[in-house]
């Protein structure tokens, strides 16, 4: 019976190696192996064709030396500050909305989160036409001559603006799926306790959407470190405010493939990662203060 | 008393529609804007103030777009890589997955670590050495190239397997008391159970594929070889200020999923938010 038995597992066992070997194969093949490569070559100088050297912490040196490098990582920080906590409450404000008792219902939310199915390179040629300093309707409707990206000051918070258009349709279907879970009994018994509208979301809807709030957080955050394809559609190599919009990623495309310095460009993409790795670590301990796993 | 309460739900009731339609507008606008401008010729996107609508219906932004796009090309190397990407993801995910839910084989954990990682870890990071492969390769500028990062996909395995893990185990040991083997089960009994998840996977893979930028830009560079996105991009720069034409490109480059989208909204909506991921 043992033996037979161990028969079966080792079957098992085979068929379980077999049906994960392609993923695994390619998994190693295509990231980890890369990901080593990356690692090692932000310590080297590219000599070009995809040889390189070891020049130990040059790029680094060279990278936090430079003021275009430290411009880039403030332009990410920054706008992750105008992106991530304007678009979730205005998410949120949308999934409240949707949550309520309304008609059509789907047909909004279809609406909202249309920009999801759009190329963001098509989103960025109208957001740029919008945005226009002569023409633009936007410029014509507040009767102004702001020149949106191109304006050093006003660059990244062009781009903040598309981006929190485009992606609060998203955040909000899954917060709404979040406040769909709240059981309606709760509403009852602390309405009957005489708790109004205003109290019941600070004491009930709160918390108890809490722990999808914390995921839209992250996943807001992280793609917020990330930004690249916007700001590429925005700023050409021809905008003079391409270094005061120019993220990490942006940098680190330009660095590697535009002046084809793989090495710094490596260099780059490491420390994105660690700021992005540091950012989320960050916010798993703070969500202890305020995230609610069991009511 | 009863009536304020009555007065007090109506207003909430206005305020809720004036901003859901408020919203609405503004999600909408940019769209409507895109279409009217299309159809425009260049002095009259430059009315001062703007005329909303276009004089007639002239079709020439879209000549010109297509003049100096080869869509043909970018439509079908779109169509192609979202297509071998997929089925790609959705194969190997779901035998990944059911592996990782199902089995038991050693090196179990390890393995799933793997894929924990990559999850983990932005696409950027492996751009640069996954070129090179590319290249070594004398594959730059096809389709495979476009597909390549795609060849498997971490995401989805992590998503299917927790799928199959929420299949109960007795339906697979059933299968096999009837004397199916393991990959009988697996492909005769469990995965048509995974249909609503692997639909999502497509759609999820499809999308991100769809609109994904700096991949097809290193990689292919040939105009003829550029997916809708990429070759999107290069309009920018020829037609700095010709807006109802980049206007027309762009809704060329959008169109396919668009439809789509419209077509099985719901699906497009609980597929991507599903996933949760992106």
């Amino acid at each position: 019976m043992n033996k037979k038995l161990s028969v079966a597992a080792r079957r098992e066992e085979r068929w379980g190696w077999f049906m994960v070997a392609p993923t695994i194969i390619g998994l190693v093949v295509l990231n980890l192996w890369p990901f080593v490569q990356t690692l090692y070559s932000s310590f080297c100088e590219h000599l070009g064709f995809g040889h390189y050297s070891f020049i130990g912490v040059q790029n680094y040196k060279d990278m936090f030396g430079n003021t275009e490098f430290w411009k880039a990582t403030w332009n990410t920080v920054y706008f992750c500050i105008l992106t991530v906590p304007v678009g979730i409450a205005l998410a949120l404000l949308v999934a409240l909305l949707l949550n309520a008792r309304v008609r059509f219902k789907g047909g909004f939310r279809t609406i909202f989160f249309l920009p999801l199915v759009c190329a963001p390179a098509a989103i960025a040629m109208v957001w740029r036409w919008i945005f226009n300093t002569e023409y633009g309707i936007l410029n014509q409707m507040i009767g102004g001559k702001i020149q949106w990206i191109t304006d050093p000051k006003t660059a990244v918070l062009a781009v903040a603006i598309v981006s929190v258009w485009s992606s609060i349709g998203y955040d909000a279907v899954l917060l709404l799926a979040g406040l769909q879970n709240i059981p309606g009994t709760l509403y009852e018994a602390s309405g009957l306790d005489g708790a109004g509208k205003i109290r019941q979301f600070f004491t009930i809807t709160l918390p108890m959407v809490s722990p999808t709030l914390f995921s839209v957080l992250i996943m807001r955050l992280m793609a917020s470190m990330k930004i690249y394809d916007l700001i590429y559609m925005m700023a050409d190599e021809t905008n003079p405010a391409l270094t005061d919009m120019q993220s990490l990623m942006y940098l680190f495309y330009r660095s590697s493939f535009v002046a084809g310095d793989r090495g710094y460009g490596s260099a780059i993409v490491i420390w994105t990662v660690s700021l992005i790795l540091l950012v989320t670590l960050v916010q798993f301990q703070g969500q202890k203060k305020w995230v609610t796993y069991d009511v | 008393m009863k009536n304020s309460l009555r007065r007090s739900y109506m207003i909430t009731k206005l305020l809720t529609y004036f901003f859901l339609i408020l919203g609405a507008v503004i999600m909408i606008f940019p769209f409507v804007w895109m279409i009217l401008t299309s159809f425009k010729t260049v002095p009259e996107s430059m009315q001062i103030p703007p005329d909303i609508l276009p004089k007639q219906v002239n079709l020439d932004n879209f000549k010109e777009a297509i003049a100096s796009l080869p869509f043909g090309n970018l439509y079908l190397n779109t169509i192609l890589m979202v297509f071998f990407r997929v089925i790609c993801a959705v194969l190997f995910s779901s035998m990944a997955g059911y592996a990782f839910a199902k089995l038991k084989f050693r090196g179990k954990k390890l393995l799933f670590g793997i894929v924990l990682v990559q999850m983990s870890l932005p696409s950027q990071i492996f751009i640069i050495p996954q070129y090179q492969m590319v290249a070594k390769m004398g594959m730059a500028n096809t389709v495979f190239a476009l597909v390549f990062p795609g060849l498997v996909s971490a995401f989805g395995v992590f998503f299917l397997r927790q799928t199959y893990m929420s299949i109960p185990d007795e339906v697979g040991e059933a299968a096999y008391l009837d004397g199916c083997n393991q990959w009988q089960t697996f492909y005769k009994i469990m995965f048509p159970l995974t249909g609503t998840s692997v639909a999502a996977l497509t759609i999820f893979t499809a999308v991100f594929a769809y609109g994904d930028l700096m991949w097809p830009l290193v990689v292919n560079s040939d105009l003829k070889m550029m997916t809708l996105s990429s070759g999107l991009s290069t309009l920018r720069g020829q037609f700095t200020t010709n807006f109802p034409v980049l206007m027309a490109g762009s809704l060329l480059a959008m169109l396919p999923m668009v439809v789509l989208y419209l077509i099985f909204q719901r699906q497009f909506v609980e597929g991507i938010a599903g996933t949760g991921g992106k």
